[in-house]
């Protein structure tokens, strides 16, 4: 590998990223305990700095450096905005949240960089080694983040559930990895393609490659049968944390899994797509009818979240550049609604009182208009009603579908939508219909006010003119 | 004023205007200036409909006051507003029901008159989209948008069950429409890519893409009608609705299933259309004649009424599927009337239930001592809605009964019992609450109808006598859009 000046320039974001971080470590020990929270102003500005940069060496072209080891692309880019985006509401909701967990150490802000460069590098991996690199350091900080809470002893079993199937899976994705090496000679995502196009004869070796590639990525993205660690991981984390790695994260192991299945193995699609579809629709059933029974609303939004992961399988099922823009489309959505659902919990948490409970939200509109009416839109948003967001993501996703003749899939898809619409509605129904049953407190500061809105704004903006935000995913699927 | 007409976008104007109050009310603190201020946007809505009826080109079937915009390009969805004979009608009838909505709604809302006007004006101008839509896209995001106002209206304003009632009604709506988000996807691909109801019209679809896009259209065009066996939802809804969630369900809500098979399933799908007709035929009767006998037994007010509308909308179902122009013209015409009179029994039923606080007919009795004039309002449209010679219901169910023997006699003469136990019902219902002695005490404390109350039933009224004595102004402005529907759906039938 030859040094060339273009390769630190192209990844300039994730060395911003990294070195800030680093930096960062060494800061706070010049920080008092009452300037800790000027950590997260910091962070903030960290994650502005990279997103510029970012933004500034977006081409249009693809632009594979490090030996292609990583590629520089729109595809690449757009991820990324998710996850900037992603970390800076997240940040945003923590500020308050976790003075009142008292949590507050300079570590969360630094651990949420880390995962950020993580997934970074994640979305940027043209090779699977740089994938596999990207997706543990993305992964390490976050099970730190999901404990963070030492001395509850929920957030103790959400870390340790989630770090022993997570290294499980890590596993069982670097099988399927050497795997795919033995079999195709390389890691590098084109080359892989190239050889399974080159006529390379289909055997049971890289069948069995390919469903320990799904069953790693899988579980990366909650999808069942691999879902077995959410529910608990995202009771048990901090809220604030619960929805940077329903968003975040998630979005990570969905732009590899994308490359990974609609690139390199794109050519051998015929073989994978039954599973996948399976896997799609059992995770969209079990997520909507398993929610319906839940009374925890971060319990009740990890089964949400399990569903909607469905949703986003399918456009892997429907393949094609409108397969992936429609779930690009999906993810991008999803970061404006699910942020803005996880901020309304986290913002009602205050004192004695957690706000988990779905029953703790009777009555709400009587208290709090805006509150209840911020929570009815996200809420319906997720159900994919219109004129909000959620519907175009869910529009697309079947478009794509039937599009390419899965029309059953999408009818089983829409009743599944359907099903999952009540346990939305069920908490519209307990704020608005039903008489308070206690004091409401809610703990508003401007941090928490800015990302309310600019989730709210974004649900709402997309559903009505969802053009721009089409357009935006159509120019950065990558070919 | 043609010209005026055709360079303004009048449609957006009507359509958004009661979102506008919506938007004012928002900032709104006093519960008085609330209440004229939704009064004062749906009043004048009514009135920027009135030219859309009083300058429509009654000669042609063309799509009027055409607006259309690029939206979302990269899937062909544009902006694409318009009416033609038969929408017209149901702008014009939906900006009617609007005013008379906050007019019922205005002592009888009590909490949270804020966010009442706010989902009624919201619901409003989803309703009129609804209609003026001329995108297969722009349509079904009107149409799901109706299902949020709908579901708070019944769910906070209503009576004791309302919760039950309003998810009820939520999920049997959605569970009908996202079917017919599939179908309207299949018929995208099938037609050329495009969402423009107009040139979907003109597309030959194979046989198995109608047969399947239809009965996902059939679905959930028939759970909104509703025909039977759908139709579990409604008495709930309608029972716990408050009155102007009722009048709405009833005068609008329902018309926008027949309209659905008007608009898009008769004309887009055919042949698919006659393949299923004797079904939808026995259904319509089915639901004509069971709607009735369950009208016989109801000891409540408003579901007596509730399932007189099933028993209605079957008459309507069954004048649109006879294919010649008196029954779909006496279908059209009797969506319309059905819209006026079941409104107005809702209103009636409403009025009262302010005064007495109960529903059940056995506490009623010998009204017309105590409330002469309203028992007269309530006379006027028991007849209208059991189409009494001299009402508008008499013209419609003529025309479609007329229709349907043009079709097959036998289903017309089961028809005709249908109409006749309308009488049963009506006139038993009339008679246990307005007749005979007074057999409540507390009736007597019931005071007569105010002018605000007597305004919106004198509009109703107007209409009332209006089609009954002179329909050719409405048939008029149908009859283009009916003879080129007719054009459409005419093919030959599949082996």
């Amino acid at each position: 590998m030859q040094f060339n000046i273009i390769n630190i320039i192209a990844s300039m974001p994730e060395i911003i990223v990294i070195a800030a971080a680093c930096l960062l470590l060494m800061v706070d020990l010049f920080l008092s305990k009452r300037q800790k929270h000027l950590m997260a102003y910091l962070a903030i500005a960290v994650v502005i700095i990279a997103a510029i940069q970012t933004w500034r060496i977006e081409g249009v072209r693809p632009l594979y450096i490090f030996d292609r080891l990583f590629v520089v692309d729109s595809f690449a880019t757009f991820f990324k905005t998710i996850f900037y985006l992603s970390t800076f509401l997240a940040i945003l909701l923590s500020m308050n949240y976790i003075k009142i967990e008292d949590i507050e150490h300079s570590e969360y802000y630094i651990l949420m960089l880390f995962a950020l460069s993580g997934m970074m590098i994640m979305a940027s991996g043209a090779d699977l080694i740089t994938i596999y690199l990207g997706l543990e350091l993305m992964a390490l900080p976050v099970y730190l983040l999901t404990g963070f809470m030492r001395k509850d002893i929920r957030s103790n079993e959400a870390a340790m559930k989630y770090i022993v199937l997570g290294a499980l899976s890590s596993g069982i994705l670097l099988y399927g990895i050497s795997l795919i090496y033995g079999l195709t000679g390389t890691t590098q995502l084109s080359y892989i393609a190239a050889s399974l196009k080159g006529g390379a004869k289909v055997d049971s070796a890289l069948i069995l490659a390919t469903i320990f590639l799904i069953a790693g990525f899988g579980f990366k993205v909650a999808a069942v049968p691999f879902h077995m660690w959410a529910p608990d991981t995202y009771e048990g984390a901090p809220t604030s944390i619960t929805a940077f790695m329903s968003v975040g994260p998630k979005a990570a192991a969905f732009a590899v899994f994308l490359r990974v299945m609609l690139h390199a193995l794109a050519p051998i699609s015929f073989n994978w797509i039954a599973i996948v579809a399976v896997i799609s629709v059992v995770t969209m059933i079990f997520g909507s009818v398993v929610a319906l029974v839940q009374t925890n609303i971060k319990r009740m939004l990890a089964y949400s979240s399990i569903g909607h992961a469905g949703y986003a399988l399918l456009g892997f099922v429907a393949g094609g550049a409108d397969g992936i823009a429609s779930v690009m489309l999906y993810l991008f959505i999803y970061t404006f609604m699910n942020m803005g659902i996880f901020g309304a919990i986290i913002v009602m948490r205050k004192g004695g009182f957690s706000g988990e409970n779905i029953e703790d939200y009777t009555g709400l509109a009587k208290v709090h208009r805006g509150m209840a009416l911020l929570m009815l839109i996200f809420l319906f948003s997720l159900a994919g009603i219109p004129p909000t967001a959620g519907f175009v993501g869910k529009f697309y996703i079947f478009m794509a579908l039937i599009h390419k003749g899965f029309i059953s899939l999408a009818v089983i898809a829409v009743i599944a939508s359907a099903i999952a619409a009540y346990f939305y509605i069920r908490i519209v129904m307990l704020m608005y219909m039903k008489e308070p049953a206690r004091e409401f407190d809610v703990a508003q500061t401007s941090a928490t006010r800015l990302a309310l809105a600019i989730a709210a704004f974004g649900t709402i903006i997309i559903g009505i003119l969802p053009a721009w935000a089409i357009d935006f995913v159509q120019r950065a699927v990558f070919r | 004023m043609t010209e005026f007409l055709n360079n303004y976008p009048i449609l957006t104007l009507v359509t958004f205007l009661p979102l506008v109050g919506a938007f004012v009310i928002l900032f709104m603190k006093n519960e008085v200036n609330i209440r004229w201020t939704a009064l004062l946007f749906t009043v004048v809505d009514f009135i920027v409909s009135l030219p859309l009826v009083c300058y429509f080109n009654t000669a042609t079937h063309k799509m009027q006051f055409v607006e259309r915009y690029s939206w979302i390009p990269s899937w062909n969805i544009s902006y694409y507003m318009g009416i033609d004979g038969i929408s017209v009608l149901f702008v014009f009838l939906t900006a009617l029901l609007g005013w008379i909505c906050i007019l019922a709604s205005w002592k009888a809302i009590e909490k949270k008159v804020k966010e009442f006007m706010i989902v009624i004006l919201v619901m409003q101008t989803a309703m009129i989209g609804v209609f003026c839509a001329l995108d297969f896209f722009l349509f079904y995001l009107f149409w799901e948008a109706m299902l949020i106002p709908m579901y708070l209206i019944i769910g906070v304003w209503g009576g004791e069950r309302r919760i039950y009632s309003a998810v009820k009604f939520f999920l049997y709506t959605l569970a009908g429409s996202v079917l017919l988000l599939v179908g309207i996807i299949v018929l995208y691909f099938a037609g050329g890519n495009t969402f423009d109801i107009l040139s979907l019209m003109n597309q030959n679809y194979s046989f198995t893409v109608q047969f399947w896009v239809f009965l996902a259209f059939f679905v959930a065009f028939a759970i909104k009608v509703p025909m039977f066996p759908f139709h579990t939802w409604l008495p709930d809804a309608h029972v716990e609705a408050p009155t102007a969630g009722s009048i709405i369900l009833a005068g609008i809500l329902l018309k926008m299933g027949t309209y659905g098979f008007l608009r898009f399933a008769m004309p887009m799908l055919p042949e698919a259309t006659h393949y299923f007709t004797m079904p939808i035929l026995l259904l319509s009767l089915v639901a004509i004649i069971y709607g009735g006998y369950l009208a016989l037994a109801q000891e409540d007010l408003k579901k007596l009424v509730a399932y007189s509308s099933v028993s209605h909308m079957g008459f309507v179902t069954l004048g649109l599927f006879v294919y010649n122009t008196t029954g779909i013209e006496g279908g059209i015409l009797q969506m319309l009337n059905h819209g006026i009179s079941t409104s107005a029994l809702f209103l009636c039923v409403g009025v009262i239930y302010e005064r007495t606080h109960t529903r059940k007919i056995s506490a009623y009795g010998g009204l017309a001592k105590v409330a002469p004039v309203y028992t007269t309002f309530f006379a006027i449209f028991m007849l209208s809605s059991l189409a009494i010679p001299g009402t508008n219901s008499f013209i419609g169910e003529l025309l479609i009964i007329v229709g349907a023997f043009g079709y097959n006699k036998v289903i017309a003469g089961v028809a005709v019992l249908g109409a006749g136990l309308g009488a049963a019902y009506l006139l038993g219902m009339y008679k246990r609450v307005a007749l005979g002695e007074i057999t409540n005490e507390h009736l007597k404390e019931v005071w007569d109808l105010d002018a605000r109350e007597i305004i919106a039933m004198v509009a109703l009224v107007v209409f009332v006598v209006w089609i009954g004595l002179y329909p050719k102004p409405f048939l008029n402005v149908m009859h283009a859009s009916t003879e080129h529907l007719l054009k459409q759906i005419t093919v030959t039938p599949p082996q």
